[in-house]
This record gives C-alpha cells, structure tokens and sequence, in this order.
C-alpha cells in the first residue's frame, strides 16, 4: 500500500530530521550541563581550592574529600538526611489520606454546602502560603514544635492543609464511572467499601501520583524549615543546612561539600522519580486539562 | 453591568429572606414544640436525648458543654481586650518584679477563635433547633427515629463524607483559615520591630497601612511595591507563556516522525523535575556568580574582558531569570503536551497536508488552537503559580541586587512573596508584610477571575461521569 516517497521528499526528510537531532543534542546537553558540573565539582580533591568555588570545571585531582567530610564523624550531614526522610515520608502518607478522602468526598457526593465549601477553598488557595507563617509559628511554639520540636512540627504543617490540593485526585475520580458505584450498591457493599474495595484499587496511578509529590515536596523545604528550626541545628532538614553550607560567608570551604551533598540527595530521588515517572506524567496531564 | 448588579440585588435579597425564614422557623418550633424542644434552646440536645437519640443528643451537649468550658476558661478572659489589643503594657511592680503585662499576640488570636467559635456554636443551636423539629414531625407521623446502630452505620455509607472530610477540615481550619484571618487583621494593627508582643502592646491603627504602602515619599512604601509589582506581573508572564510555547516546540520536536530514542531525550530533561530544586538551582545560581564558571570561562576565551554583573545589574539579573526559568519549566510544559498532542487526530494534518499547507500553517491553524483550547485551565494555574513562584527567584538570585531606593530590603528581582518574607524575616515588619500579603491575594483573585471568564473551555463538572 505504501507508496515509496520521492526523492525529494526523502531528502528534504533527512535534513529536517538531521537539524531536530542536532536541536535536540545541544538541549540535552544543556539540560545535563549543571548536573555534570555538580558530580564533576563534588570529586574534586581538597588540594584545589580547599573546597572552595574554583573557576575552572574538570578538577585536576578526582578524590572523595567531600564525600568523606559528609560521613565524617563531626559531620550533621546524616542527621539532617534522616530529618528529612522521615519528614517526607510522614507527609506523604497522611497528605495521600487526606487528599483522597477530600477528593473522594466532593467527587461522589452531593452535599448541602458541597460547591461553598470548593469555593472557599479556591479563595483561601490565593492568599499566599507564607503570609500565615508567623501566626504558625506561634501556634507550633505553643504545642513545643519548634526548634528541638521541629521535626514533628514540619510533619504537621506538611499535610494538616494539604486537603485543598485535591483537584488533580477528584479530577481523576471523577473519570471513573458512577455506574460501577451503583453496581457495588446494589451488591450490598456501603460507601466506605466502595472507597476501599473498588475505588482505590482502580485509582493506583493518582494514589501513587499523590505520594510521589508530597513526598519530594519536603527536600526542597526551605521557608518554613528554615523559620521553625532557627537557630537547632540538630532539626534542619538537607535544604535549610545546605542553603547555609552555599550562602553563608563559610561557603567557600563548603561548596564541594555542598556539590556531595547534592549528589547524595539527588540521586535516591532521582531513581525513584524514574520509576514513577510513569504515573507522575499520568497525574499532571490529567491534573492539566481538568485544570 | 445592570444585569450584574441586580443578580447582587437578587442575591442580597434571597439572603436576607433566607435569614428571614430562619428566624421565622426558629419561633413556630418554638411556639409549636413539646417541652423538650423549649428546653433544648437552652441545653442543646436535651430533645433527642429524651427522645432517645443519644449519640445526636449526647453529641449537641458535648458541644455546648465544650464551648462553655473553653470561653470561661480561657477565650472570654481575651476576647474581652479584642477592641483594644490590651492596656497593659510590661513594667515592673513596685516591689521591683516583672509585671507582665497584656499580649497583644494573643488577645488577638484567642479573640478571633473565640469569635469564630461563637459563629460556629451559633450554626449548631440553629442544627439542634431542626434536629429537634424533624423528630417532633417523625414521632408525628408515626414513623420510626433512626437508632444509635443505625446513626453509626450511616456514617459509614450515605453520611461517609462527612467522616472522611471532618478531619481535612479541621486541619485547613486551625493551619490556613485560622491564620489567614489573624493575619488580615494584623494588617490593620501597628504590629512591627517597635511593637514586639510580649514585651511592648501593638494596637488598631485602621487603614494607616495601607495608606503607607500607597504614599510616595521618603519612607513610604509606595514606589518600592509599584516597582515591585511591574515586575512580578512581567515575570509571571514571560515565566508561563515562555516556557509554555518552548516546552511545546519541544514536546513537538520529540514527537516528530522518525526520531529515535524518544523517551531518553524526555528523561534527560525530565531530570530537572526529580532533583530537588534546591541543589539544583542553587548550583546554577553559583555558576553565574561574578566569580564563578561562566564569566571564568568567557574570560579564559577571551570574550570578555571583565566579569558580567549577572546577579548585580537588575537588568542582566531579571533577563537571566527568566531565561534560567526556561530551564525549570520547560520540561513540565513538555510532559504536559506530549500526551495531548497525540491526542490531535492525525487525519486533520494529513488533510491540511493535501491541501498545501507548510508545519508553521499546521501548527498555527490546528495544533496551537487545540492546545490553548485543552490546557487553558494549566496556563491560568501555571500564571498564578508564578506569581508566587517563591523557590525559584529565592534560591537563584535572593531578590537581589538590592537598592537604596527600595524600602524594606527589597531588590530589583524580588517578587511580591519573596518581598513578604524578606519583610517578616529580616524586619519582623509584619503589619506591612500582611498588606503585602493581602496584595498578593488581589492580584491573583483578579487575575483568576479576569482569565476564568475568557476560558474557553468552560467546565462541565459532570460532563465526564
């Protein structure tokens, strides 16, 4: 069936597909570049530079320094890993619980108050988050989840609010036909069955979708982390402690500490992003279109 | 513009018959009721315990009872100063102790929930109220009242929303309304550096704030948040449609026919959403430093003689951080269209194809309508996003450069948030900080509102169910 193109045609083709892969190399290549640099940077022996910034981009000595200065014994570095892990994986189980019982709730039900309480939640959405960071601060310092308390007080502002972010999840639900409700009903099941038993299992991607982003939220953390762990360096989370190893006036000895460190947090993330990229695409798409 | 205001009309109108019907419905229950409606105004839910509904019953008392305790125990004792903020400012008692004095800080945020509570005790007199009426009409009529068995099992099926909400709802309620509204009031207070609560009182002020962020001389706030704003609106703009028509092109590019090895080139740009942006972008602002790889290396080639000011020219700064932006965003853009442009059925190209048309015809008259059609709600929450779009101006240029010219510590690439928490942080300015933030909360609700409206695809929330 398929005629042969003519020549012309073809060879116009191959350029044009020729230009596209160059387009897309030199992209790669960008995109890549500050990676490489970071790996490259967080090899570099103390000998140049002690650590410091250096102007030039392949060390002249490869060494593990930096890496050895992280595991070392005065070294806070795991400390802080730990705070930030076991954050992150609070919040990102209680924000899927939240996000799905929200979304769920307003996807299946029609309440008194239903479309009030959306609204609401739109205009409450538009005051910027940090405006209420003084306020909360207080109210954590009342319960002693600050500073030494830091770490249990990040978890609970990590989701106790997250239940407004359920857009993309009731988005989701909304797709999965009502029918199949009615069917589990008529079988006898009530709504709390059908959230477990039926529900949940058909919504695997935006359940993983929901963990996945809530739980690379709390690595880049650095406002709030930063406000309520002032000054106890024992509750920093890896952004607070390593925005300080960059910006502070000690930064030039820290910067390969800060390149190691980077690459320590980067790579377990980065593996486990991978292999959920899958959903992670399904989630933001869906999320983008139902808006 | 009269069409609109007598939909106003007609709403403020059914509200205020809709109290009307309330009120009037709260006397005939009163007047028509048995003895244990009368006295369940007072001790709410003393009906349906006597009616033996006691799980509705026990749970009206338990609220009443709660809400009693906590105002005498605590709210009245701030709720009484909430006018003044407290009188009493820290001094020392003749015997040469400290006297403590009032917290301004708390009367005003245990006021609020004191008053908040009233509100809501208000809500639950009125539910008791019917609950009570529906009963008197159920034993009436002969019909049976739901048991406690029966209650609790409803909890779980028809009810099980509100189960599940009850709890995401207290948690927005105590972490975002709670301090939305304390902090919208602070910005009608004195509260800043000088008016530190405990030490020292901070008290109503009325509109003195905002006349402050609007005047223009010496101190006021006024040229430094003009200045500010133009810049965030510009930023928010090139931030999003930027990155939106790049992430196309290169969601395109990959998608293009013949191209091989399409999902390594996704991945490699989708790397910069996995790393944390922290240890990315604080890199990359590094490599722009006067000192750092990029002037080295222009340098070293000779293309330059002295270092580029990236980050202390406002110019130079502002440009390369929407360029840097492009970086971040345009791999999200391009997960977001590689899905939908396969959506577009092939056949439409293939026609326009016989017809004549080249790809910038195509892309123009078939793929860029459908993409703004599809993901206009996207473009409207990816504008908003960037106009808090806190990480990315903070870890890449702090704000800076800073400027005499610019009060409360501001710099040329500061946005309005970013600006906020320079206030809060490094000031403790907080009565400015909250006008800041109620700004912020303005020009995101008009502009949500103003592109809302010119959506074109207007939402059908059933349509797909």
């Amino acid at each position: 069936m398929k005629e042969k193109e003519p020549k012309m045609h073809m060879q116009h083709r191959r350029l044009s597909n020729a230009i596209a892969y160059a387009v897309l190399i030199l992209i790669s290549l960008i995109w890549l570049f500050p990676f490489i640099c970071l790996v490259l940077q967080s090899f570099r022996s103390y000998t140049e530079g002690g650590g410091a910034m250096v102007n030039y981009l392949l060390p002249k000595k490869f060494s593990l320094d930096s890496y050895k200065a992280l595991f070392g014994e005065e070294s806070q570095f795991f400390k802080w890993y730990g705070n930030t892990l076991i954050i992150a994986t609070f919040v990102s189980i209680f924000q899927t619980i939240f996000i799905l019982a929200v979304s769920y709730s307003l996807s299946r039900f029609r309440f008194k108050g239903r479309e009030l309480l959306m609204r609401f939640w739109l205009i409450l959405g538009m005051f910027p988050g940090f405006l209420s960071m003084i306020c909360l601060y207080f109210l954590l310092k009342q319960f002693g989840l600050t500073q030494s308390g830091a770490i249990p007080g990040l978890i609970l502002v990590g989701f106790a609010s997250s239940g407004m972010g359920y857009y993309v999840c009731k988005g989701y639900f909304d797709t999965i036909p009502k029918s199949l409700d009615e069917a589990a009903r008529i079988d006898g099941a009530n709504r709390a069955q059908i959230f477990g038993i039926m529900l949940l299992p058909l919504s695997k991607p935006i359940v993983i979708y929901t963990a996945l982003v809530a739980f690379m939220a709390p690595w880049c953390d650095y406002i709030f982390a930063s406000y309520i762990a002032f000054g106890y360096s024992d509750s920093y989370n890896v952004a607070v402690a390593m925005y300080r190893w960059v910006n502070t006036n000690d930064y030039q000895g820290y910067f390969t500490r800060f390149c190691a460190g980077g690459i320590l947090i980067a790579v377990p993330i980065t593996i486990l992003f991978m292999c959920l990229q899958k959903y992670y695409v399904e989630g933001v798409t869906g999320g983008a279109v139902k808006g | 513009m009269e069409k609109k205001s007598s939909g106003v009309f007609a709403k403020v109108s059914a509200f205020f018959k809709a109290v009307a019907a309330n009120l009037k419905e709260i006397g005939t229950t009163f007047t028509e009721g048995d003895w244990k409606t009368k006295v369940s105004y007072v001790i709410m839910g003393f009906g349906p315990l006597m009616r033996k509904q006691y799980l509705r019953g026990a749970a009206f008392l338990a609220i009443e009872l709660g809400f009693i305790y906590y105002m005498v125990s605590f709210g009245a004792f701030y709720l009484k100063d909430i006018t003044t903020l407290g009188t009493q400012g820290r001094g020392f008692n003749p015997d040469g102790t400290v006297s403590y004095g009032d917290n301004s800080f708390l009367i005003l945020l245990y006021g609020l929930l004191s008053l908040i509570l009233i509100a809501l005790l208000i809500l639950v007199w009125r539910m008791n109220i019917s609950e009570n009426r529906r009963e008197e009409q159920h034993i009436k009529e002969g019909r049976p009242l739901p048991t406690v068995m029966h209650d609790i099992k409803s909890l779980l099926d028809e009810k099980f929303c509100f189960t599940l909400l009850a709890i995401p709802t207290l948690g927005i309620f105590v972490f975002i309304v709670l301090p939305i509204i304390f902090m919208i009031c602070i910005a009608f207070t004195n509260y800043d550096a000088n008016h530190q609560a405990p030490a020292q009182l901070f008290t109503w002020v009325g509109l003195e704030n905002f006349k402050n962020l609007f005047s223009f001389g010496q101190a006021g706030f006024g040229g430094t948040f003009i200045t500010i704003l133009i810049w965030t609106l510009i930023w928010a703009f090139f931030a999003t449609f930027l990155n939106y028509f790049m992430g196309m092109a290169v969601a395109i590019l990959i998608n293009k026919k013949g191209i091989k090895f399409k999902k390594l080139w996704r991945t490699i740009l989708v790397m910069t959403i996995a790393v944390p942006q922290f240890v990315s972008l604080l890199y990359v602002s590094k490599m722009f430093a006067a000192d750092g790889l990029v002037n080295a290396y222009l340098m070293k080639w000779g293309i330059i003689k002295t270092a580029i000011p990236f980050w202390t020219n406002a110019t130079y700064a502002k440009i390369l951080i929407i360029v840097l932006n492009l970086w971040v965003g345009i791999p999200y853009v391009m997960l977001v269209c590689t899905g939908l442009l396969m959506n577009i059925p092939e056949d439409l190209y293939e026609s326009a194809r016989i017809d004549g048309a080249n790809p910038i015809q195509m892309f123009v008259k078939i793929t860029l309508p459908y993409m703004l059609f599809v993901t206009g709600p996207f473009l409207l929450t990816q504008f908003t996003g960037n106009l808090n779009n806190f990480n990315v101006i903070y870890l890449l240029s702090g704000g800076g450069p800073q400027h005499m010219k610019l009060v409360g510590g501001a710099g040329y690439t500061d946005l309005l948030v970013t600006w906020l928490y320079k206030l809060t942080i490094n000031d403790t300015n907080y009565k400015m900080a909250a006008v800041i933030g109620i700004m912020v909360f303005a020009v995101t609700a008009v502009v949500s509102l103003v592109v809302y409206g010119m959506l074109p695809s207007v939402r059908d929330e059933e349509g797909f169910q």
